[in-house]
């Protein structure tokens, strides 16, 4: 009934404005449709008409890229984009994802001038309500963010909430956020306005036309096979909302983009007796799980219920798209939760229950970015209920990729690589999103995992360790010891607590950290990616030299640290190479790198060379063993000497541990601590694990988990990619100008960026901080993402933090930024810069203070136990 | 004083008052003493006075009683255990304990505390009564303590089994419990067995049935060739077929020592079957099938137990065995045909959802007892006209037993010189029981007992939407049409019945949220189970007058000590089966 009514409502105030369409108005009738012919070729053909595709063909043509085709199956702005709430808000949890609301805003506040198009753009602010002092915290940290990147907000008291919004019950309020400049917008008329002005930008838009399929040719798009014939193109960009994995699917050559969608519920009313002022803000009540804006002097009201409805699991089923109906029953705890917070709206008449399927990724983060295997397929779905609010930014940003090879931002949180074939299951994808869905609305305090789709790959020892009291997390579907729970300790005490305060595992991690410093841990880390790469010729070692900034030129059985840079010299990855032969190569990189990496490596590789690139991710089981006795116990299982005079820091070699041979044994534990890392060929693991187990039992050997090595390497100022180093940060800003040899003899990829940038100095600098009046115990513990002050000025943030246990504080690390008093433009960061301020961090709100390092603290490296400190226990095995 | 009606429910055994039994009360009226559950006459009340909300001052004196009893529990958790030994090594003493009035024994276990027992006793009465309640985390885990589900493995979201999967669940009155339950699915064949199995005198039978009743069904479905092959594998040692895949709730047992003699009873059977094979292979006959096994189990139970076994223990169990009872009523499912093979007074039925989404319920089974006219008639003509009167007494075969048909139960199927021979040559434990050296009055021309089903077809439809079997424990409860109507709306959900939708009406926000509380309010309790198996029982065992569940009322039943739950319920045990509509219908329209 309202869905009658709001298209006419549209219709009628979009009526004017885009009659240069290709394809005439929407109006048009399908015969009319039907007789129109699509062009031969195109540069880039658009699937989706909706606020995805036609934000893309609308940056795309402003950036100069006219020839661009965009297809919609059915009527331009339908699907999920007729029917979203129409809510812009900024308070996003990453930054990217901030940066992207923000730029949305701008565009949109715009859009009608621009464009002549009413959009319904209404800057009403929103206030986002806490019930609790935990989701208080939440939103003090997002606000800090908020203020650093430039948008307005403040935490308010409940009595200024009631002022904010007339109806609103604040008693059971502990307090709130206030984000002035977020707006209410009409999502298909946004869409519309962009269609039009991408349309009279040269963009060519053809709606009722369906794509079969995209062809692919030696892994390059070659053009899309439509209902209505073929188009030639050489960019193909799958902006198909909650259809985009079934197109992905569809190819010869399958993309995976792994999305789900749910039903997602809200409710309209008719007008209020005495209408809402239009600017009303609209209030976001999390812990109530709704949102409520004001609309057309009603009131529009959903949420994101507990027990989400997925569908379309089996893809596109035109039976329960019929049957997508109001389900009152579903709604009802979110009714009632709408009642508690606006008692007064119980008079108020229903409109109607609007259900409008949402899509949501295994992250609860969108996916933009080119297919790892099919060159030119570029993606933007999966928007987890916020496209509106992202359309704008993330359509700049991808049509940015497209135009320039690499958006203006890191957006890795949001690349299309971060997902493997391995999260394509749709009873993964199905099991996933229906915890997704409720997180939306869920606390998030550090350190959550997801529970669904669990257990996918794991290590062979995963069972052993499982016994021995391991808790678990999950990064790219490996699952990874966090720490072991002691049997003496309650378990299910443990898992309950959610906290932004010092966590239960507090001591559990401080006595395997103990243990790494002063016995011997074993940590399995089998889920890293490992590469093999090998030639017949010496073609492995040249196209190394060319992809990697360091010199790998060294002796067999060398380890380099090296970054895989891109033309401007930012990380595309970090890796650990080991020479395992003149010819061949053992790459290790961190565990998400699997489809980034593989991908940026075929494509810099050259096509005709007879160079030999193998995952063997799943043919090692990897153990650390870190800790000053773990060269007793390897030197005891292999009878081979492993002091430093024979085997020197970051070396390879193979022999055998225990009965097993072939074992790689490399001198590096990813932490600075003593130690070796152990890859295993995978049938032999469980026996060099229970080999180094018995054996090191008189060493005092435990197992350990991966916070204790968190904690190890960030108090040694060791930077993991994807938390500290991404795309945008080159090895100088993170003082590893030892690891890029600029005079290797040969060029490599990014090269002339770090020269440049050597001649000009760095313009940010990775740091560490040193938490000075933080106190573990009563205050909050920093996380990441924290605005970093430098005399009192905002300076960038923290990357990574974790409790140092040597230190007995807490450390965090971070880019320092120097930006201009008066213009606020970026300046030449020195360590002299670095080393005069004075520092404070800023977590939720509250500003410890800090001391800056470049290096990491010597006295970590010679810690010796004070003879007085032994005592009888350390007797005890472990 | 009045002892309240502890009505519904009765034995299937009416053992003659021997020694120490209460002579029979009026109906409705009865003394403090509980006494023994024999209480032979069923009497159907629909309402348990004892339960009534508003109760009378002197019935307040229960509480005492039944915390009395409690206590006797706690005492008697040494006999307790005792008890358990006793049944596992002998129902029979059980059995004849229990036609003892327990209330003097717990007297005399209370008698040295009985002054610190009145003294508490004072004080807790002086104290809520309520206090003696369970709470509802208490009432589920009783109530779930052996629910299951079964859900038939989907591949590629394509499930081409009709059935969609199975909960069942049990909730004993006996202790311990004497009903079984198993469901298996055919490996070799297709289709999915499943029963339940009402044991009396004891469990030992109907343990035994339900061991071996599937395998032996299994056995007769197969075709030749893979008897054959089975035959084969044994005789030259190399690992077997599967034949079926059982599932299992933990608590459903397979006795280990006994599976060796139970292998060569079925061997036997197979091989008879190989040899009787002619060569032309002929389309296997599920309704001959099914009877042949229930006749040939039958058969087998009853020789082991004249054979007898050199393992002293064995021995024993045979004979335990043979010398308890069980009735079963099995359904085989295969596609969209529905056999269902009863033998007693355990019933399945289909729940049908008519077009207008109301439920109804189809009967698929015959209870062979004396409500059954056509039973009544079979046994006249099976015996000679003088025994006409004496055949069926007080609505009981031979005045004793319930079930018309039934497994074991030798005393009504053995010649008398046999049962003596056996019982004589026994074990003395068998020697000097008194129920079984009892022979049944009017015991002339054996046998009064069998153990041949009767074998119903249904082709199923896709309205047929599930089918419920249960033991009488369940029928004695409730009536059928409830019973379906209950399931019914718990597989479907209260929505799929009748959606709300706005359409053109005028409601307000606060009218619509008054009436999604009211819907939630009356699924909170089907929302409470996962399993439909378990719904039932708490509607069967907590249904108040208007027909739902009313929590105080479940829990008093819950917290009945287990000498006195007995005469308030019978054990229960309900498999639901919920069968695919869509691959029924898929089934449909191939044809």
């Amino acid at each position: 009934m309202s869905y009658r009514l709001l298209s006419v409502v549209r219709r009628q105030r979009t009526g004017r404005g885009w009659q240069n369409w290709s394809s005439g108005r929407s109006g048009a009738s399908a015969a009319e449709a039907h007789s129109v012919t699509l062009p031969a070729q195109a540069q880039v053909v658009i699937c989706g008409g909706g606020i995805m595709g036609t934000s893309v063909a609308y940056h795309l043509s402003k950036m100069g890229w006219k020839d661009v085709v965009l297809l919609e199956q059915g009527r331009l702005a339908a699907g999920s984009t007729r029917f979203c709430a129409g809510i812009l808000s900024t308070a996003r949890h990453l930054t990217i994802e901030q940066k992207m609301a923000d730029y949305s805003n701008k565009l949109y506040h715009q859009l009608e001038q621009e464009t002549g198009i009413q959009t319904g753009y209404i800057r009403t602010g929103s206030v986002f309500l806490a019930q609790t002092q935990d989701r208080l915290i939440s939103l003090k940290r997002i606000n800090s963010r908020l203020n650093v990147i430039g948008i307005p907000s403040e935490i308010i008291s409940p009595k200024k909430v009631a002022e904010l919004h007339p109806l609103l019950n604040v008693h059971d309020l502990v307090g709130a956020m206030h984000v002035p400049e977020d707006a209410v917008v009409s999502s298909a008329d946004v869409a519309l306005a962009l269609a039009s002005a991408a349309s009279q930008n040269g963009v060519q838009i053809y709606d009722r036309t369906s794509i079969l399929h995209v062809m692919v040719k030696k892994g390059q798009v070659t053009g899309v096979e439509t209902d209505k014939g073929q188009i030639e193109c050489q960019y193909f960009v799958n902006c198909a909302g909650q259809w985009a994995y079934e197109l992905g699917l569809s190819n010869e050559e399958p993309v995976s983009i792994p999305l789900h969608a749910c039903e997602h519920f809200y409710l309209l009313t008719r007008p209020l007796e005495t209408p809402l002022r239009s600017n009303t803000p609209t209030i976001v009540d999390a812990d109530g799980r709704i949102y409520i804006r004001n609309w057309q002097g009603g009131i529009l009201s959903g949420g994101f219920e507990k027990n989400p409805k997925p569908i379309f699991t089996e893809g596109k089923n035109q039976l329960e798209i019929q049957n997508l109906q109001e389900d009152w029953d579903h709604f009802e705890p979110l009714l009632s939760s709408l009642l508690r917070r606006m008692p007064d709206l119980e008079t108020l008449e229903i409109l109607k229950l609007v259900n409008c399927p949402e899509t949501f990724t295994p992250d609860m983060r969108c996916i933009m970015g080119e297919s790892p295997s099919v060159q030119g397929y570029f993606v933007l779905a999966g928007m987890n209920s916020a496209g509106l609010s992202f359309g704008g930014g993330a359509g700049r940003y991808l049509a940015e990729w497209m135009v320039h090879g690499y958006p203006s931002e890191n957006i890795w949180e949001l690349d299309l690589k971060r997902f493997g074939a391995l999260q394509s299951s749709r009873t993964f994808l199905r099991h996933r999103v229906m915890e997704v869905m409720p997180l939306l609305y869920d606390l998030k305090v550090p350190r959550w995992d997801f529970q669904t789709g669990r257990q996918l790959r794991t290590s062979p020892l995963y069972d052993r360790l499982d016994a021995q009291g391991a808790r678990w997390m999950e990064k790219h579907g490996f699952e990874r010891p966090k720490y072991f729970v002691p049997p003496d300790k309650d378990l299910l005490a443990l898992e309950q607590s959610k906290t932004f305060y010092k966590p239960d595992w507090f001591d559990i991690v401080e006595s395997e950290v103990k243990c790494c410093k002063e016995a011997v841990c074993v940590i399995d880390m089998s889920s890293f990616t490992k590469f093999e790469i090998t030639s017949a010729g010496d073609q492995a070692l040249e196209v190394l030299q060319y992809l990697f900034s360091n010199d790998l030129d060294v002796p067999v059985g060398h380890i380099v640290h090296t970054g895989m840079l891109n033309q401007a010299g930012g990380y595309e990855n970090d890796c650990s190479i080991a020479r395992l032969g003149k010819r061949s190569f053992f790459m290790i990189s961190p565990t998400d790198q699997q489809v980034h990496c593989w991908a940026w490596l075929k494509k810099h590789m050259p096509e005709d060379s007879n160079l030999l690139l193998e995952d063997v991710t799943w043919k090692y089981t990897a153990l650390n063993l870190i800790g000053p006795r773990a060269v007793d116990v390897l030197s005891e299982l292999s009878y081979a000497p492993m002091t430093p005079d024979h085997f020197p820091s970051l070396f390879c070699k193979e022999m055998s541990v225990g009965y097993a041979n072939g074992i790689r044994v490399m001198s590096m534990t990813h932490t600075g601590e003593p130690g070796f890392m152990l890859y295993i060929p995978i049938e032999y693991a469980l026996h060099v694990y229970n080999e180094v187990m018995s054996v090191g039992q008189k060493y005092g050997i435990r197992n350990a988990g991966y916070y204790a090595l968190r904690s190890l390497r960030i108090e040694k100022f060791f930077a993991f990619w994807g938390q500290d180093l991404n795309t945008l940060t080159t090895p100088l800003e993170c003082g590893r100008e030892s690891r890029v040899k600029l005079e290797k003899g040969m060029d490599f990829i990014g090269r002339d960026a770090l020269l440049q940038q050597k001649q000009n100095g760095v313009y940010k600098r990775l740091t560490m901080f040193i938490l000075d009046d933080h106190d573990t115990d009563l205050d909050l513990w920093p996380w990441w993402g924290e605005p970093i002050y430098r005399n009192g000025q905002y300076a960038g943030k923290t990357t990574s933090s974790a409790y140092s246990y040597t230190l007995e504080r807490h450390v965090c690390l971070g880019f320092v930024h120097n930006f201009s008093e008066d213009t606020g433009e970026e300046q030449v960061v020195t360590a002299d810069f670095i080393n005069r301020g004075e520092y404070e961090i800023d977590i939720a709100g509250h500003r410890f203070q800090a001391k800056a390092k470049l290096y990491p603290v010597t006295s970590l490296f010679t810690h010796k136990r004070r003879k007085d400190d032994v005592e009888l226990s350390d007797l005890h095995g472990k | 004083m009045e002892w309240p009606v502890p009505g519904r429910t009765s034995t299937r055994f009416w053992v003659p008052a021997a020694s120490g039994g209460v002579p029979d009360s009026p109906a409705g009226r009865m003394c403090v003493c509980p006494g023994p559950r024999r209480i032979g006459i069923p009497i159907r009340s629909s309402s348990l006075p004892l339960f009534s909300d508003a109760m009378p001052a002197p019935t307040q004196l229960f509480f005492p009683l039944i915390r009395n009893c409690e206590l006797s529990r706690i005492y008697g958790t040494a006999c307790y255990c005792h008890h358990r030994h006793l049944c596992c090594s002998s129902p029979y003493l059980a059995q004849s304990r229990l036609r003892y009035a327990p209330h003097p024994a717990y007297a005399t276990f209370c008698r040295p505390k009985e002054s610190w027992w009145q003294y508490t006793q004072g004080r807790r009465y002086a104290s809520t009564p309520q206090k003696f309640y369970l709470t509802p985390p208490q009432v589920n885990s009783i109530l779930k303590a052996n629910e299951y589900s079964f859900k038939v493995p989907e591949f590629d979201g394509k499930n081409v089994s009709s059935v969609l999967g199975f909960d069942s669940n049990q909730l004993p009155a006996n202790a311990p419990i004497e009903d079984r339950r198993s469901a298996a699915t055919c490996l070799q064949t297709r289709g999915m067995l499943l029963g339940v199995f009402d044991g009396h005198a004891g469990c030992a039978c109907s343990q035994a049935v339900s061991e071996r009743l599937f395998y032996y069904i299994a056995v007769s479905l197969l075709p030749h060739e893979t008897l054959l092959e089975i035959e084969n594998a044994v005789e030259s040692g190399r690992a077997l077929l599967p034949i079926l895949q059982w599932h299992k709730h933990p608590n459903d047992y397979f006795s280990k020592e006994a599976s060796k003699l139970y292998f060569n009873s079925l061997r036997t059977y197979w091989q008879e079957l190989i040899d009787l094979n002619t060569g032309e292979s002929t389309d296997i006959d599920v309704k001959e099938a099914l009877i042949n096994a229930f006749k040939r189990l039958d058969n087998d139970i009853s020789l082991e137990a004249q054979v007898g076994d050199p393992n002293s223990f064995l021995n024993y169990l045979v004979l335990r065995v043979a010398f308890s009872g069980a009735t079963a009523c099995v359904a085989h499912v295969d596609g969209v045909d529905l056999h269902v093979a009863n033998t007693g007074d355990s019933r399945a039925m289909l729940g049908v959802q008519e077009e207008d989404g109301s439920w109804s319920a189809v009967t698929l089974s015959n209870d062979h007892n004396a409500q059954n006219e056509r039973e009544l008639e079979r046994l006249k003509l099976e015996h000679p006209k003088n025994e006409a009167k004496s055949v069926v007494k007080q609505d009981r075969l031979l005045g004793l037993l319930m079930p018309f048909r039934a497994f074991g139960d030798v005393k009504f199927k053995w010649s008398i010189d046999l049962q003596k021979r056996v019982i004589e040559s026994g074990p003395d434990q068998l020697n000097d029981n008194e129920y079984t050296k009892f022979i049944p009055p009017n015991y002339y021309t054996p046998p009064y007992l069998t153990a041949e089903p009767e074998v119903t077809y249904h082709r199923l439809r896709p309205q047929d939407k599930f089918l419920v079997l249960a033991t009488d424990g369940l029928w004695e409860t409730m009536h059928r049409q409830d019973v379906v109507r209950i399931v019914g709306e718990y597989l479907t959900g209260m929505h799929h019945q009748q959606p709300i939708a706005v359409g053109g009406y005028k409601v307000t926000l606060g009218q619509m949220h008054g009436l999604l509380t009211e819907r939630r309010a009356k699924m909170s309790s089907v929302f409470e189970d996962q399993n439909a198996a378990t719904h039932l029982i708490r509607h069967a065992v907590g249904n108040n007058e208007f027909g739902t569940v009313d929590h105080e009322r479940l829990s008093k039943m819950l917290s009945l000590p287990e000498e006195l739950a007995r005469m308030y319920r019978d054990d229960i045990t309900i498999i639901v089966v919920q069968f695919n509509s869509h691959v029924v219908g898929a089934y449909q329209n191939q044809e």
